[in-house]
């Protein structure tokens, strides 16, 4: 490795490490004990924990046979599709946000149907804000299949498939259990972003103690009135992530 | 700068409402009437004290004000800024408007503020050790409850926002419509239950104006400055809970004079009579 890079490297570290550590000196101490156990803190932490994981859930279980579609069909209309994938990844969250609204809210198509028909208003409410997680967080985890199954090739399926397995077979036996490394990453990449999502959730879902503030909503909420309690909220937030990541981590990246 | 947690990306591609000198473009799309200036603010002390560095750096040959306002003064500021623009040929006029709490912080972080309108008086005096000169109370406004047209929800009053089947709307308890919400339901003995508590006034018009809330509690004024788009709905007794709108001329003021002339015109019977015909009460 040239030294030389040890200065970006250096910069870039810099760059991420040095506004935590002014979160961390900004912090009152004193209080944070108060802060971080307040009704609404432990209800923002509980929804953001909850909803987190409803929402990777739904992006594995939607998310990996989208990307095994993606990186094994063939046709014209697969590079128009992966290209829509990856919206949610370069839209802004609050243009997400309003394009849920518009489908699921009251007088969206989907949403009118639903009122309709089911009696259901899915705005306001929890389910929102799963939704509105799924959307933002699913391209992480397609994106990072994808690319493993276009890298892995589709030799260990081709051969499984001349052995006399069948379709079901293979993916199930082949393509998952090579897949879950990735899985892993993409995964906890997904949570992340779930975590900390926040225009989608508050354009879509709103923001109500309990029902739909998120810990990045409470966050956003005490920093109108009082900032040592956003900071000690943020916080909380960043210990979250951290202790996420160095959990899954050892098995989610090294492989 | 504040933010609320690291990580989150996406925040950059995320429009910044409150630096946005001026009218920022609309936010929800052709229902949205009228200039707006929403988005979350996350990063809107930073950019918006790098942004007014920049242009004030810039700018030498005309002069420049920087008039840090409340979102709800969007339409009459508007107005003044013309009115003084045409008075003083060579002043450039900036508004930044944007919640008054978001206002108060990026005051309180050094941004350049020359003249400061908030939309009550805790905000004002919590950046009391920035201000060149004492507060003067301009403007009231008391709440009033928009529905979408032809009242869907057949909402005929405050305590019709206290339950039962309507999707209810307001502002959180932390920023100023919220907190006067907040001494109205405890005026009328009224328990409110919102489906949410949104981050600003015209959010909560917003979701009025999308029919996605039957009712939301906001201001005379965004009633009126939504024209056509949502009924009004009255709260008698509501001028009891209304907001006191205090202006004072900042400490740091690069233009004192002009910020104090700002201060008068609002202030004066031009101020009074664009602040009554957006629908504020004057003092």
């Amino acid at each position: 490795m040239p030294w030389v890079l040890w200065i970006p490297a250096g910069l870039a570290l810099a760059l991420v490490v040095l506004p935590v550590a002014g979160l961390l000196v900004r912090t009152d101490y004193a209080r944070l004990p108060a802060l971080l156990t307040s009704d609404a803190a432990l209800s923002a932490l509980r929804l953001s924990l909850v909803t987190a994981l409803a929402s990777t859930i739904a992006c594995v279980v939607l998310g990996v046979p989208l990307a095994v579609v993606l990186a094994r069909a063939r046709g014209r209309g697969v590079r128009l599709v992966r290209a829509v994938v990856l919206l949610p990844l370069v839209l802004p969250p609050v243009v997400g946000g309003l394009a849920l609204l518009f489908l699921l809210g009251r007088n969206g198509f989907l949403g009118y149907l639903l009122d309709v028909v089911a009696g259901v208003s899915v705005p306001f409410t929890t389910t929102a804000v799963v939704i509105a997680q799924t959307f933002v967080a699913m391209p992480f985890l397609v994106v990072s299949l994808e690319g493993a199954l276009r890298s892995g090739g589709q030799r260990y399926e081709l051969v499984a498939a001349t052995l006399g397995a069948r379709p079901w077979t293979v993916f199930r036996r082949v393509t998952v259990p090579l897949l879950l490394p990735a899985l892993g990453s993409g995964a906890v990449l997904s949570f992340a972003r779930a975590l900390g999502e926040f225009g989608a959730t508050i354009t879509f879902a709103g923001s109500l103690e309990g029902v739909t503030r998120t810990l990045p909503l409470e966050v956003y909420a005490q920093a109108q009135a009082d900032v040592d309690s956003a900071v000690a909220l943020a916080l909380l937030l960043i210990v979250v992530a951290v202790v996420v990541i160095a959990v899954a981590r050892p098995k989610a990246f090294d492989r | 700068m504040r933010r609320p947690s690291a990580g989150q990306a996406e925040r950059r591609s995320q429009p910044r409402r409150s630096q946005r000198i001026r009218r920022g473009p609309q936010r929800h799309g052709p229902q949205r009437h009228g200039p707006q200036r929403r988005g979350p603010r996350r990063r809107a002390v930073a950019a918006a004290v790098l942004l007014a560095v920049a242009t004030t750096a810039c700018g030498s040959e005309g002069r420049t004000l920087n008039v840090f306002a409340a979102a709800s003064l969007t339409e009459p500021f508007g107005e003044l800024e013309q009115v003084f623009e045409q008075r003083h040929q060579d002043v450039d006029v900036r508004l930044n408007l944007a919640g008054s709490s978001t206002l108060g912080s990026q005051i309180a972080e050094g941004a350049p503020a020359d003249v400061f309108a908030s939309a009550n008086e805790p905000v004002m005096a919590d950046v009391a050790g920035d201000l060149g000169g004492e507060p003067h109370p301009f403007a009231t406004n008391r709440l009033t409850i928009a529905v979408p047209p032809g009242n869907p929800a057949g909402i005929e009053g405050f305590g019709d926002l206290a339950g039962g089947g309507a999707t209810v709307v307001v502002c959180q308890p932390q920023v100023p419509c919220g907190a006067a919400a907040g001494r109205l339901a405890k005026l009328t003995g009224t328990t409110l239950r919102p489906a949410s508590e949104e981050q600003d006034v015209k959010d909560v018009l917003n979701k009025v104006v999308t029919r996605e809330a039957d009712a939301g509690l906001v201001y005379a004024t965004d009633v009126r400055a939504a024209g056509d788009q949502v009924d009004e709905v009255g709260i008698p007794g509501a001028g009891r809970a209304a907001n006191r709108y205090p202006i004072a001329v900042t400490a740091r003021a690069a233009e004192p004079e002009l910020a104090a002339e700002f201060r008068d015109l609002v202030l004066g019977e031009e101020g009074r009579r664009v602040l009554r015909k957006a629908g504020f009460g004057t003092p």
